[in-house]
């Protein structure tokens, strides 16, 4: 989930060879899919059972949802404002697979299973292939091996934590706004986003004295209306937002 | 139980707004302010939830060894550190502080 989700474009080479598309689907692979091992931790830190943390990832399979469904029930939030925040993260999913169709135009019974598979990383591994054949594989090998991977680094982690105990003693608590801060931070790269991102801080700092729990999580949406409008005209590059 | 239909909800929601891309002829959702609120709500969502998670205590606000942790994934990140070398860095990191 540390990958950059702006897949660059095809680079012009010609029918690349399956050893290369291999080897970009593996890395990315196998070093997200560890990752698996920190949203056991917050599960277990989150006191989800461990049936529940793993269902997460068999089933929601996407890890800026997961963390965020499981930050807001451990937090107390009413399960329909914790709902409602996983699933918001979730939407940009639904353009990747826009995308993905295009690129990978896949049979009409296969759709159902491979949409599982249409995350962050699958989409950035996919889209900087350069022909089909090669998208198809990239996207294969990318979800299979990711989603093998971080299902099984979730099951340890979620034992792992759970015999740990307390987690606050070992800093466990540290984990969640790290994990947050790594999704993010790969997304703050144009003044809009860091706009976006600085009113969203302050909306919810200001509504977390005030509103139940979960709700100020929400409230930060506003901030996308609120500081995604340009504020001067095409030369007007914003102030820098940090 | 309410975890459970929690955990199943954002899975039926997450699982269909997946297959609503691949199955949807990409000009129904492909307009300029769907695409932008689909590029820009996870960034409100995910620096909301930093700062939440840094610095809220239920409805209290206020700095404590987690803040150290997230400067320190800060640098790691910023050093282009993998993921787990973060949440790493910010877990030992705020015991440290804690321990101090």
């Amino acid at each position: 989930m540390t990958v950059t989700t702006q897949p660059s474009c095809a680079d012009g080479r010609a029918a690349r060879p399956a050893r290369a598309v291999l080897r970009d689907s593996l890395t990315v692979g196998v070093g997200v899919g560890v990752s698996g091992v920190a949203f056991g931790a917050a599960g277990a830190g989150a006191h989800l059972t461990v049936a529940q943390t793993c269902a997460l990832s068999l089933l929601v399979f996407t890890g800026a949802s997961q963390f965020a469904l499981v930050a807001a029930l451990a937090a107390g939030a009413a399960p329909v404002a914790a709902v409602a925040g996983a699933l918001f993260l979730g939407i940009r999913n639904a353009f990747y697979g826009m995308r993905l169709a295009e690129r990978l135009r896949l049979p009409v019974a296969l759709r159902p299973l491979a949409a599982q598979l249409v995350i962050d990383e699958t989409a950035a591994v996919t889209l900087a292939q350069p022909d089909r054949r090669a998208a198809r594989l990239g996207f294969t090998a990318t979800g299979v091996c990711l989603f093998a991977l971080w299902n099984l680094t979730t099951l340890l982690g979620a034992l792992g934590a759970g015999a740990v105990g307390d987690p606050a003693r070992y800093g466990l608590d540290a984990a969640g706004p790290a994990v947050f801060l790594a999704l993010l931070a790969p997304r703050l790269r144009d003044p809009r986003e860091r706009r976006v991102a600085v009113a969203a801080v302050v909306l919810v700092l200001a509504g977390t004295p005030l509103l139940p729990t979960g709700v100020p999580v929400l409230l930060a949406l506003a901030a996308v209306p609120l500081a995604a409008v340009p504020l001067v005209g095409p030369a007007g590059r914003g102030r820098s937002g940090r | 139980m309410t975890v459970w239909i929690a955990v199943l909800a954002t899975a039926a929601g997450c699982y269909l707004l997946k297959l609503l891309g691949l199955c949807v002829p990409a000009r129904l959702l492909d307009r300029p302010a769907v695409r932008a609120f689909s590029v820009l709500a996870p960034v409100a969502l995910l620096a909301a939830l930093t700062a939440q998670q840094t610095l809220a205590h239920g409805h209290l606000l206020g700095v404590d060894a987690r803040l150290a942790g997230l400067a320190a994934a800060g640098v790691a990140l910023w050093r282009r550190a993998p993921f787990l070398v973060v949440v790493l860095a910010a877990v030992v990191v705020t015991a440290l502080v804690r321990l101090a």
